[in-house]
């Protein structure tokens, strides 16, 4: 099964069929009779007639189920088979493949169902329309007496039926339906139910095609030398010895550094480790995360500018009891498991790419702008990425960028593959900030909160990039998301942020500024009902507002499924922790076990409330890996600098992944909503190292107040 | 704040050498040692930097787990040694080990390797364990593989996996001295009697 | 000149003789299956068969392999990897899918040697195989499920 990669053969091989382009939502759209010439990537649907539906896929599919989710929006509508939909990545276009929230092609912020829900439907639901209308006028039935069942048109007047293909070519040349009404929940057959990936079969058999995968004839394989310290730039290269290794073709300075281009991988990797560089420090960073770290304590300590205030922190003054923490939380590394590459081909004035971009729109005008093309003259092929967690998704597109600018200083046409390895994947910078949190709480002699100040220090992820006037002139909320907008009443509050700079870059991670929000604030509240004498379950519950069921609800089902008796059983610690992310409510409880001083996280239960539940399995899925993904990082993982300023891991010696025997048994329970999805990608993240902490804390008394449990940051 | 110590795997690209004893004196510095039992035993001592080097007890371990690089970290990936003191069934020494030592192709270092490689059994562990106890342990066939002293000596004067200490690749320590020597204090400390240190 | 068998047939290769397998694999034959994830053998995504064993395609030099059957997912037969591979489809293992040649070699490599794994020899056969994915659980499941196939 291959129906599903980006593939321009398998499309054209499908033969001659209804082809859809719309400009959703509300299906202003023209139908296009499929020729037999190239390839016309503007069309969210292509039904072939071989009653293959292949669902052009905008959003990138790097393990979170896009392909799956969008293709199940459609085929509901569309009263399909599951059986015959296949999914295709959308080639990069702004124009078409928009995400709706981002006004620009892109995925992020998990925000791919959601934004999809109504569009996709719609395609869905317009070429029923279509092929309901041919059928009426192939059979001179009436349409209105015509039903669609799993890929079968049927008239049970006159005892005629079809499949999708037959009718496929009729059904181009009818018009496009204004509006299509889609159905009502109720009536839903496909969402809500689990049903096999579409990605599945060819991830499990080898066949299933990465951008590392691909190879076109004369190809050159490039590895670039990065400079040690972040902002250095190149002095000098003596490429001599780099040169004399059999395979290495040429080298060439790039604004990256220096890259090397071989007939394979092992002569470039040998040919880079050839290369004499010296590099230019003076614009670099030299400072070690320690003395960042210092800088970051003085920073907190002036308070940030104010980023939500709520009444006066004069109520502090009247406090029985005033609880202070400090969290250090390191940079992160996302070590997607496919290491960082793209493929460019460079063929009379054209470029064409092939890479799981997750910018499409930003990678295509970066790439054309450093080639020198009208944007027209790039195609971006988006394939498969194996993993990203907001790697691939760069508003400065430096891996487009770097790609082009290899293409470029070839300076002939060719093939040209970029490959990162592990260490330059880690070494690389775009991290998780690392980031300072103080915090503290007054509480009168009843152990009511009284005030709650938060005051958040990091470098803004937005700021200083293209990217930086989706802010607005505010500040950059990915920094302090989840210290501001709490659903807990805590009294008189203020958030401050401290924005810091420096030229190590930064990017989001895996759910973005919840990823140390998260932890600070729920360990912290953990510790202040414990002072206030509560139950962290019921005393989070008493903390909400009426208004806040959907908080509570995931909070209930959480006790419910875990059982919840308290923080401390038969020799085992629990902890709790909500947390609001990307609009999807998760409540998980963690049940640690004290290995020798090691925590060895047992079981973790989670209720998570997404409003429609599109493909449960998937929600399920994303569960697990987003739990197991915030578990390997809270127990082992810090990108550090040491004296100096360069990084000191390297590879997964030093910046360990989860491992199996590591991975506790995961329970989790889908709130049933009728509200509009929400995204599921990153929001299992946030609650688990908040639970671990409040967990290990009962179990042992220690309080964790830097992540990871493993070491020291600093 | 407690630390903890988990168990991570630094130890995979060891830095510089962190063993200060890196020469090994053969038999004839302990000749004016009068007394044969205390030139014995000081003999034993003096093969002990090598018995207790890493590049000995990260595979003679006394658990179930091996260690790994100067710093004895725990071995990444984990690993534990199985029925045949060769890994678990899925994950054998032979699937990273090789019958060489290979220079990574990125980043520094290598991966050990040498036709067989695998664990001491249990019975042979040693880390942790004091010049005394490891010296009582060598001796007694119900823990050393049911050798003789001959025998103890042809495992150290010969065996080609204690050979591989002193060849251990790039990024590891090798053991003080060499094979030769630690076989000729072998010898030597057998024909002076075998006596432990206390 | 290095010979080898590669999923039956036999290949020869005119490469530096230190070239990794994993990249002879992927660069000279085009197997793509075999993946690239760390090069220092800390993650198994490029696991392959080395005569019948499990063995790190990344930290093993070509020479190595000199007169050796190397068998790659593209070429794994019989009634392991079968039970595996629908195990794997039935439950949705994958999620990026980029670590799972790797996983499904080493889980096939278990189950050849051992029927009825618990889940203490699942931890144990599959503790040199990252998913950063975290798809564990169902990796655990798949194989649990896999070895009730095979049991018939």
């Amino acid at each position: 099964m291959t129906a599903f990669q980006t593939s321009r053969r398998g499309f054209l091989a499908a033969g001659a069929g209804l082809m859809l382009s719309l400009t959703l939502p509300l299906g202003r759209a023209r139908a296009q009779t499929a020729a037999t010439g190239p390839f016309v990537p503007n069309a969210f649907i292509r039904i072939g007639t071989d009653d293959t539906v292949t669902v052009m896929i905008k959003h990138l599919e790097m393990g979170q189920g896009p392909y799956t989710g969008l293709a199940t929006l459609v085929a509901e509508e569309l009263d399909a088979d599951w059986a015959q939909m296949r999914a295709e990545g959308a080639p990069a276009d702004n124009g078409l493949y928009a995400n709706l929230f981002f006004g620009m092609q892109g995925t992020g912020g998990s925000t791919a169902i959601a934004n999809s829900f109504m569009q996709m439907r719609k395609a869905g639901a317009a070429a029923r329309a279509m092929l309901v209308a041919a059928a009426a006028q192939e059979w001179g039935v009436p349409a209105a007496e015509i039903t669609v069942s799993a890929g079968q048109i049927s008239h049970a007047g006159s005892g005629k039926s079809s499949g999708f293909g037959a009718l496929s070519e009729a059904a181009a040349s009818q018009p496009l339906p204004e509006d299509p009404p889609v159905k009502d929940a109720k009536d839903f057959v496909l969402i809500g139910t689990d049903r096999p990936k579409l990605d599945t079969v060819a991830k499990s058999n080898g066949t299933a095609i990465f951008t590392m995968d691909v190879y076109r004839d004369g190809m050159l394989t490039v590895v670039v030398a990065h400079p040690p310290r972040f902002g250095a730039t190149v002095t000098s290269v003596d490429d001599a010895e780099a040169l004399a290794v059999p395979g290495v073709e040429m080298v060439r300075q790039i604004p990256s550094g220096v890259a090397v281009y071989a007939r394979n991988t092992y002569a470039a990797l040998k040919g880079r480790d050839a290369l004499v560089v010296e590099w230019d420090d003076s614009a670099a960073e030299r400072r070690s995360s320690d003395e960042l770290f210092a800088e970051y304590v003085t920073a907190a300590e002036e308070g940030g500018v104010t980023v939500e205030e709520d009444g006066d922190l004069a109520a502090f003054d009247g406090a029985a009891q005033v609880l202070e923490a400090e969290y250090r939380f390191p940079f992160l590394a996302h070590a997607p498991m496919e290491p960082l590459d793209a493929v460019i081909e460079l063929a009379d004035g054209k470029a064409e790419m092939w890479f799981g971009s997750q910018f499409p729109g930003f990678d295509r005008s970066t790439a054309a702008a450093v080639l020198g093309v009208p944007e027209e003259d790039l195609t971006i092929n988006v394939l498969l990425a194996g993993g990203s967690f907001g790697r691939r998704a760069q508003g400065s597109a430096h891996i487009a960028a770097e790609a082009a600018e290899i293409a470029k200083a070839a300076g002939r046409d060719g093939t040209f593959k970029l490959v990162w390895t592990r260490e330059d994947d880690l070494k690389g910078g775009y991290y998780r900030p690392m980031t300072l949190h103080r915090l503290r709480a007054g509480l009168d002699a009843e152990g009511n909160i009284l005030g709650w100040e938060n005051v958040v220090v990091n470098q803004s992820i937005l700021m200083g990039t293209p990217m930086e006037g989706m802010l607005q002139g505010g500040p950059d909320a990915t920094s302090f998301e989840g210290s501001s907008g709490l659903p807990y009443v805590l009294g008189a509050k203020r958030i401050g942020w401290a924005r810091m700079e420096s030229p190590v870059p930064v990017l989001w991670w895996r759910s973005v500024g919840h990823t140390h929000t998260a932890y600070a604030v729920e360990t912290f509240l953990d510790e202040v009902l414990q002072a206030a004498g509560k139950d962290p379950l019921q005393g989070r519950l008493d903390l909400l507002p009426p208004e806040a069921t959907r908080e509570r609800g995931v909070l209930e089902k959480v006790k419910e499924i875990s059982g919840w008796t308290g923080p401390q059983r038969d020799g085992r610690g629990y902890g709790v922790a909500y947390v609001k992310s990307f609009g999807t409510y998760v409540a998980e409880v963690v049940e640690v076990e004290d290995r020798g001083g090691v925590p060895h996280v047992s079981r973790v239960w989670c209720a998570v409330d997404c409003g429609i539940a599109v493909n449960p399995n998937v929600i399920r899925a994303q569960m697990e890996g987003g739990i197991g993904y915030a578990l390997g990082t809270a127990l082992h993982d810090r990108i550090t600098l040491g004296a100096g300023g360069e990084v000191e891991q390297s590879n997964f010696h030093d910046y360990p992944m989860l491992r199996i025997g590591e991975m506790p048994a995961v329970e989790v329970a889908i709130i049933a909503s009728s509200a509009d999805p929400s995204g599921v990608g990153e929001p299992g993240v946030p609650p688990l190292a908040p639970a671990l902490g409040n967990a290990w804390r009962a179990l042992t008394g220690n309080k964790q107040y830097q992540l990871p449990f493993s070491g020291a940051i600093a | 704040m407690t630390k903890l110590t988990l168990a991570l795997a630094t130890g995979l690209i060891a830095a510089a050498p962190v063993f200060a004893q890196d020469s090994l004196s053969g038999p004839d510095a302990f000749a004016d040692i009068s007394d044969e039992a205390e030139r014995s035993a000081a003999m034993f001592t003096e093969m002990g930097k090598v018995l207790t080097h890493p590049r000995c007890v990260n595979c003679h371990p006394v658990g179930d787990t091996p260690t790994q690089g100067d710093d004895m970290q725990a071995h990444s990936p984990p690993l534990v040694r199985g029925d045949a003191d060769f890994g678990a069934p899925g994950m054998t020494c032979n699937t990273c080990h090789g019958p060489q030592n290979v220079a990574l192709t990125s980043g520094q270092g290598s991966i050990p390797g040498h036709e067989p490689w695998m664990i001491a059994p249990v019975s042979m562990g040693w880390n942790g364990k004091s010049l005394n106890e490891i010296c009582t342990q060598i001796k007694d066939p119900a823990r050393n593989g049911d050798r003789d002293l001959e025998a103890i000596y042809e495992h150290m004067a010969t065996d080609g996996l204690v050979g591989w200490a002193w060849d251990p690749g790039e990024g590891r320590t090798p053991a003080p001295g060499t094979q030769d020597v630690l076989g000729q204090l072998t010898r030597a400390w057998i024909d002076t009697g075998a006596v432990c240190p206390s | 000149m290095t010979k080898f068998i590669v999923n039956g047939r036999e290949v020869d290769l005119d490469i530096d003789p230190d070239t990794p397998l994993l990249w002879a694999l992927r660069d000279e034959l085009r197997l793509t299956g075999t993946k690239f994830g760390c090069g220092i053998a800390q993650c198994g995504a490029c696991t392959v068969m080395l005569d019948g064993m499990p063995r790190r395609s990344c930290v093993t030099p070509i020479s190595m392999v000199e007169g050796s059957e190397v068998t790659t997912i593209e070429g794994m037969e019989g009634p392991e990897i079968a039970a595996v591979q629908s195990a794997w489809e039935a439950i949705d293992v994958p999620q990026c899918g980029w670590c799972q040649s790797g996983q499904i070699m080493s889980a096939t490599a278990l189950l050849q040697q051992v029927a009825s794994p618990s889940d203490e020899d699942i931890n144990n056969a599959m503790a040199g195989n990252v998913c950063r994915c975290a798809t564990y659980v169902r990796i655990r499941q798949a194989i649990h499920d896999a070895a009730k196939t095979l049991e018939g």
